[in-house]
């Protein structure tokens, strides 16, 4: 085993190409606790959650006045309405500036292992863009509700996501409404339909905390529907009575449903924000949210069946730290499951940085970076569902993947093939565990940069 | 597909073998099967509409208003204003509609369901093995070729029989001199290798349209038929289709939905010509939506939904439905429409049918969960 080039691979983003496997990888890897930085200056330039709450604010007005000329203009209106991708435009550019900035900072990062778990996290309590509302926050989301807690607690890191505008807008939090709630009732005596939206709440339950089929039932779900009204989005609401002080985050007392909750046979009290914030509190530390996150960490960084073993070490960790997010790091750097297991297969974004790594590549341009994995298969921060991307290999080894793989590898060597010497660059990154297969394959290509196209392709680099 | 499943599948399909291979040596090998997943819960009472429910409108509000004026398909039913085509496949008898269908699936998470949908089995993740992969292995091997439109293969393909799957992107092609050395650099290589081989012999069927980047989705109905169509075309195909998870501002993003859902079927019937008459297409979702429109203008996760049988070998024109009602007292669960017919008795059955295997010794290894009862009729006999 080549303990150096695993640290790297299992741990980190995948070996340097300028650069040798640290002497030292356990040391190396606790040390990122503290070289770690929440916003490294590849984010310096990052647009804030409230700039982009003024650009969905602009775009829906824009939209808004778009259909009101349509209207006036007549003709041709059938089925227009829903599909104006104009006023949509700067958060479709913000999107992919904030998807080249994470990359960049993932290649061009002194903390790896750090910068491997934003994404685990970031994946964990995913928001995916195919929702128009979701575009621009997907990056200000990770950058400032995941970033910055990666460190703390399980119950900060929790908290910051369920806060942020983006999860509000995503899972339809921002507009459920209280029906007994002030304005619910009057909205009610007016006849309309608008009401309380379970989205949030059962998501939070099935896929941040406690996971599915852990034992809370459909009146356990609507309850915490019911406790979650009120939370939502400053700067967004349409009624005048529900905007905040802020853009951000509010609590909306005129559309809270009033009274306890009856969560999983616990009662809640608490009136206002309180009330939900106290059942996150208590889903953070839940024994199920412990075996949850065992298991997905366990998964992540060992095997596609988690070894128990390893998961019931990280449970136990987690129970007796209350969540504590740092010891369940150590946990893994001191597990053998993670140094001495098979290889897990690299999904696209993990092939992709690993590639870019092994080629000296520092940063990239945006556009570049978001195509490429929306080629690869796995668009930045657009899984298509709250559940984040899949982390086994059935759902990344397929036929035409591979294909795809290759070819973006030749386009690569293409680009930025010169200089580099495959052979020597296979040693550096693999070690002792290159591949006769491999090895013979680069040694035998046309050219260098048919050698690094291989080199990218091989089984080594699909694997970690 | 891990080595490590494949050999423990092949091991246990190989033991639940009972019956020898020759048993199928009837069944009808130019036949094509198109499953169409929609991911997400599509809204069965928004896409078959029961307009003549007296329930109907009061519960569902705003969301009823494209559907309330619409001539009925039969004395319950209207058809979403979006299925034109579907309309007329239904007018020519090749459209069969079955609604208040479910899986053997009771709770409200979409993972999980889908799970149950594509394994067949009873409960979430008892399975690896998919029915369609299942359904492979029970047709003569010379037509045991399954194809997922995706980059990798979906769980309903997944099991012992090697499947490929493809999806064009608008990438440069690599080298054919590349694509071999690859391909002799993963020979050993216990995983990549068979990927490789089903990448390489599906890449040389797809053809033109390969080059082009998808646009639509009539051009993705077209792609589909042409990796349908020839001789050595694949028989069994899995196509997925995303966003039918409306929780808000339904009705402009059904309308959307529907339509492209619509434009894709009608373009696979038009570019399969001939061999349309030999083909079945089954849409089907992991569960329906809630039975009333929600405080955001969408509806929630709910139980039983619409599953839609279409194709030349159909005995269509009809709607397959024991319609339990839409009264508050006949909702299950005070909410959810109730599950009349089994989501896995309608595509078995539909599936058997087409293929001409005996549903007494298909039904029970296709959707092993529910082991569902023969239901004649869904296929010209």
């Amino acid at each position: 085993m080549d303990e150096g080039a695993r640290a790297l691979s299992r741990f980190g983003l995948g070996g340097l190409g300028d650069q040798d496997p640290p002497a030292n990888p356990r040391a190396w890897l606790e040390a990122q606790f503290t070289v770690y930085q929440p916003r490294p200056a590849a984010l310096a330039a990052a647009p804030s959650t409230a700039a982009m709450i003024e650009l969905l604010v602009a775009a829906r007005d824009d939209r808004r006045e778009r259909k009101e000329e349509a209207a006036q203009a007549a003709a041709q209106m059938k089925g227009a309405e829903d599909n104006v991708p104009g006023p949509f435009r700067p958060l479709r550019d913000a999107y992919v500036e904030a998807a080249g900035m994470r990359t960049n900072a993932a290649l061009s990062s002194p903390a790896p292992f750090m910068e491997r778990l934003v994404h685990f996290w970031s994946n964990h309590f995913a928001i995916s863009i195919d929702k128009a509302a979701t575009l621009g926050f997907a990056g200000p989301f990770e950058f400032e509700a995941i970033r910055p807690n990666v460190l703390g607690t399980f119950g900060e890191l929790l908290s910051a996501v369920e806060h942020h505008p983006a999860m509000l807008l995503y899972l339809d939090q921002a507009e459920s409404i209280g029906p007994d709630s002030m304005l619910g009732a009057r909205t009610a005596r007016r006849g309309k339909q608008r009401g309380l939206n379970e989205n949030l709440a059962r998501e939070i339950l099935e896929l941040h905390t406690l996971g599915v089929r852990t034992g809370y039932n459909q009146d356990d779900v609507t309850e915490f529907a019911r406790a979650l009204t009120g939370w939502t989005v400053g700067g967004l609401a349409k009624q005048p009575a529900l905007r905040g002080p802020g853009p951000q985050f509010w609590f909306a007392e005129p559309i809270h449903q009033p009274g306890a909750r009856s969560i999983m046979g616990k009662r809640y009290g608490q009136s206002g924000q309180a009330q939900a914030q106290a059942v996150l509190d208590d889903l953070a530390v839940h024994p199920a949210t412990a075996r949850h996150i065992a298991t997905k960490l366990a998964r992540h960084f060992a095997a596609d069946v988690p070894p128990p073993a390893l998961v019931a070490r990280l449970e136990q960790t987690f129970l007796a730290t209350r969540g504590n997010l740092p010891a369940l790091y150590r946990v893994l750097v001191g597990a053998p499951e993670v140094w001495d297991g098979a290889a897990k297969f690299r999904n696209p974004w993990d092939w992709t940085l690993a590639t870019l790594r092994a080629c000296q590549i520092k940063a990239v341009p945006a556009k570049s970076a978001a195509t490429t994995l929306q080629q690869l298969g796995q668009a930045i921060w657009k899984p298509g569902s709250p559940a984040g991307y899949d982390d086994t290999a059935a759902s990344w080894a397929g036929p035409d993947a591979l294909v795809r793989r290759v070819e973006v590898a030749q386009r690569l060597a293409e680009r930025s093939g010169a200089g580099i010497d495959a052979r020597k660059l296979a040693q550096r990154l693999f070690g002792s565990e290159l591949s006769t297969a491999t090895a013979a394959a680069i040694q035998r290509a046309e050219s260098g940069e048919q050698a690094l196209a291989l080199l990218l392709s091989s089984p080594e680099m699909m694997r970690r | 597909m891990l080595l490590l499943d494949r050999r423990q599948l092949l091991a246990a399909s190989a033991a639940a073998l009972v019956a020898p291979q020759i048993a199928y040596a009837s069944a009808e090998t130019n036949r094509r099967l198109v499953f169409v997943i929609q991911r997400g819960a599509a809204d069965g009472l928004a896409t078959l509409a029961p307009t003549g429910d007296p329930a109907y409108a009061g519960l569902r509000g705003d969301l009823a208003r494209d559907v309330m004026d619409l001539p009925k398909l039969s004395g319950m039913f209207a058809l979403h204003p979006a299925l034109n085509q579907l309309g007329a496949m239904y007018g020519a008898k090749q459209a069969l509609f079955a609604h208040a269908v479910a899986s053997p699936y009771r709770e409200r998470s979409h993972f999980d369901a889908q799970n149950v949908l594509e394994t067949g089995a009873a409960l979430p993740y008892e399975r690896q093995d998919g029915w369609m992969n299942r359904l492979l292995g029970m047709l003569p091997g010379e037509t045991r070729r399954g194809l997922a439109i995706a980059a990798t293969i979906p769980t309903a393909l997944r099991g012992p029989v090697q499947v490929s799957s493809y999806a064009p992107t608008a990438l440069p092609d690599a080298s054919d001199d590349l694509l071999s050395r690859v391909g002799a650099m993963y020979a050993g290589d216990a995983q990549l290798h068979p990927l490789w081989e089903e990448a390489m012999q599906t890449r040389a069927m797809a053809g033109d349209l390969a080059s082009g980047s998808i646009k639509g989705a009539a051009a993705n109905g077209r792609l589909i038929a042409s990796l349908l169509k020839g001789e050595s075309g694949a028989r069994v195909v899995m196509v997925e289709t995303n966003g039918w998870d409306t929780h808000a501002g339904q009705r402009a993003r059904l309308n959307n939905q529907l339509g492209g859902l619509d434009a894709m079927l009608a373009a696979l019937r038009d570019e399969l010509g001939p061999v349309w008459s030999d083909t079945l297409v089954v849409v089907a979702t992991e569960f329906g939506r809630t039975a009333a429109v929600n405080g955001t203008g969408g509806t929630d996760h709910g139980t039983a939904s619409l599953a839609m049988l279409l194709g030349g070998t159909v005995a269509g024109g009809r709607i397959l439905s024991d319609w339990p009602g839409l009264s508050q007292g006949q909702l299950y669960e005070s909410r959810d429409l109730k599950p009349t017919l089994g989501l896995d008795a309608v595509i078995g059955n539909a599936v058997a049918g087409h293929f001409g295997l005996d549903p007494a010794m298909a039904l029970p290894r296709l959707f092993p969960g529910e082991k569902p009862a023969a239901l004649a009729g869904l296929i010209r006999g």
